[in-house]
């Protein structure tokens, strides 16, 4: 059993404290004071700790189990205008044996891809393991109606999308309106479910570019956290600036203290701008020493990427041959 | 009132950029009389390892320009270079401990040879392409191509050896990571100054200074370089293993000299089509 499909549940939770979310989100204003009381975030402490994890060596073995993690958390993602059901299947058989020169390399979390793509990816995925990620709700600006966005969910979950990447609609919460913002995320995560009973899992992205603050990034999770999400997620890979490491790191106290009050835990995906292996090696430092290593598995950690992968292949070759390898020797997508 | 000396700190220069080695090591040079003149960077794999990131990035560009273009260019580092035949006097002399008159010698010969690989560039093609007869109606075209990044380990000496060996790989349109003579580390550098100056895109030329036995069996290995130079490498041993290393992805070797090499002789142009590939199209001669 996958234990994020676990009991990640808003209102009805056994915990006390997790009951509580019915007095704060019972209305606006609550809701407002709730967000607005959680502690500010120290910007120059926040950026400055980041940065200071960001200068941890790692070598050798720690290394090498550090790139084969993050090849297991990698969501290989494609979203563009011009992607084909032919690139989606090189994508999905990527994913599944990312170095065909090496059968000890472990395969990817995921592919993520448009609704309209996730049948062709699950055809060609199968029973892999490797699990079809749908963006939806009107991916990427989220400027939709409800009900269009509820639909787009549906279509992607009955397609066999085991997970939705849901984005917020960043409007609402900046104006304030962050009840309209939390009833949504309520609304998909009800959308998510299967006829047989279960639910794809819930990614919502917070697009943190568009969200000004570091205070705003604090409030949105615990929001999305409290209405139900199974991950929180940095951004769409469309905005600049896109997942940072000091972002992440709020979105891994957030997590981090959101068990300590609940005993739920929630999966935390950066996505768009890791593109080296070194930075990926920064952010599961931080996932170490800020939420902890319960986090370091796919199941709770995940990077948004598409050329982060060609990177941990090139940097395992290294490892494993002791010569640098070149991006000839490794697929184009 | 005394003057303070402004010291030079002699850096790496890879992708148009002077960067400090990834390592932090530096090392000491000493002029002729065995006073300390730098401290130059010494570089390590890693390095090694972001210049030919560097040198791929700017391939495509390079590859692309026109010949005409690279000609212009290389000559526009002639004349660069040739305004700043007194530093580079200055710095041989140092180095050296040679007379004025034959660091002169060296500077100039330096300069004239990359006049003469520039006039090169636009013609190497026409004289090692050709139209090949065959028997069948097709037009049997052969024509160089650049074969890529190549790593090459620059001869002994300060400045004519250095622009010897890496001129002719850039007029053809590849793209090289230098590893610099171990003895002469900062004449390459400034060097690299002149050609950071001189329109040459960043990335063509990267130069490194640092033990050529520690850096050159790892671009010797390096799946993303496609030809060495050994011009540079003294030790037979090291040299041998460097070609075996080289085999794993079939790059071109051109291996070191066994005689010593006069750098002041017009050189032939094996130098530049050591680094050519050639490319043979057969297309039907129309109805």
């Amino acid at each position: 059993m996958q234990p994020y499909a676990g009991s990640v549940t808003t209102t009805s939770a056994t915990t006390g404290s997790a009951g509580d979310f019915d007095d704060i989100t019972s209305s606006e204003s609550s809701l407002r004071r709730f967000l607005h009381g959680l502690p500010g975030v120290d910007q120059v402490g926040a950026e400055a700790r980041a940065a200071g994890l960001g200068t941890r060596s790692i070598k050798t073995t720690a290394k090498n189990f550090a790139i084969d993690l993050a090849i297991r958390m990698v969501d290989l993602t494609t979203l563009e205008g011009q992607d084909t059901p032919g690139k989606v299947r090189a994508l999905a058989s990527k994913a599944m044996r990312p170095d065909p020169a090496d059968a000890t390399c472990p395969r990817a979390a995921a592919v993520c891809v448009y609704p309209d793509m996730v049948a062709t990816a699950k055809q060609t995925l199968g029973s892999s393991g490797v699990k079809v990620a749908a963006v939806a709700t009107a991916f990427p600006s989220g400027r939709a109606a409800l009900d269009i966005k509820l639909a787009d969910t549906r279509d992607a979950v009955e397609a066999g999308a085991d997970e939705i990447d849901m984005v917020i609609d960043r409007g609402a919460f900046l104006s304030g309106r962050y009840l309209q913002v939390f009833d949504e995320i309520v609304a998909v995560r009800e959308a998510c479910a299967t006829p047989d009973g279960g639910s794809a899992h819930l990614k919502v992205i917070f697009e943190t570019g568009e969200l000004q603050t570091y205070d705003n990034v604090r409030r949105a999770s615990w929001l999305a956290m409290m209405a139900g999400a199974h991950f929180i997620k940095t951004s769409t890979g469309k905005v600049q600036p896109a997942a940072t490491l000091p972002v992440t790191l709020i979105m891994l106290e957030a997590v981090r203290d959101f068990r300590d009050q609940t005993g739920q835990m929630i999966g935390v995906k950066p996505a768009g701008g890791i593109r080296s292996s070194k930075d990926a090696i920064k952010y599961l430092v931080m996932v170490n020493e800020i939420a902890g290593p319960d986090w370091l598995d796919p199941d709770w950690f995940r990077f948004g990427a598409s050329t982060l992968l060609n990177d941990l292949l090139m940097q395992r070759t290294k490892m494993t041959t002791g010569r640098y390898s070149g991006p000839d020797y490794f697929t184009l997508d | 009132m005394a003057r303070l000396d402004v010291k030079k700190t002699y850096k790496l220069y890879i992708g148009g950029a002077f960067p400090r080695s990834e390592s932090g090591r530096t090392s000491v040079v000493n002029d002729a009389q065995g006073n300390l003149l730098a401290n130059a960077a010494k570089a390590s794999r890693k390095d090694a390892r972001d210049a030919v990131i560097a040198a791929r990035k700017a391939f495509g560009g390079w590859s692309s320009a026109t010949a005409y273009n690279r000609g212009q260019v290389l000559y526009r580092i002639a004349e660069v270079l040739e305004g700043r035949r007194d530093q580079f006097v200055a710095e041989l002399r140092a180095t050296e401990g040679i007379t004025a008159a034959k660091a002169t010698t060296y500077v100039d010969a330096a300069i004239d040879r990359i006049v003469w690989y520039a006039g090169w560039a636009d013609k190497i093609t026409q004289v090692v392409s050709t139209a090949n007869p065959v028997a069948g109606p097709f037009f049997n075209l052969s024509s160089p191509e650049p074969t890529g990044v190549v790593a090459v380990v620059a001869p002994r000496g300060p400045l004519l050896g250095l622009v010897s060996v890496v001129a002719p790989v850039i007029a053809t349109g590849n793209t090289c990571v230098v590893i610099a003579s171990e003895a002469h580390p900062l004449t390459a550098i400034t060097l690299g100054e002149v050609m950071a100056t001189s329109d040459l895109p960043g990335g063509v030329v990267n130069m490194l200074t640092g033990s050529v036995a520690e850096i050159a069996p790892w671009l010797a290995s390096h799946m993303d370089v496609n030809g060495i130079d050994l011009t540079g490498v003294a030790d037979p041993e090291l040299a041998a293993a460097l070609e075996t290393a080289s085999a794993d992805n079939l790059k071109r070797v051109r291996r070191a000299p066994e005689v010593a090499v006069d750098w002041l002789a017009t050189p032939g142009i094996d130098r530049l089509t050591d680094w050519l590939e050639t490319k043979t199209v057969w297309h039907p001669i129309g109805v």
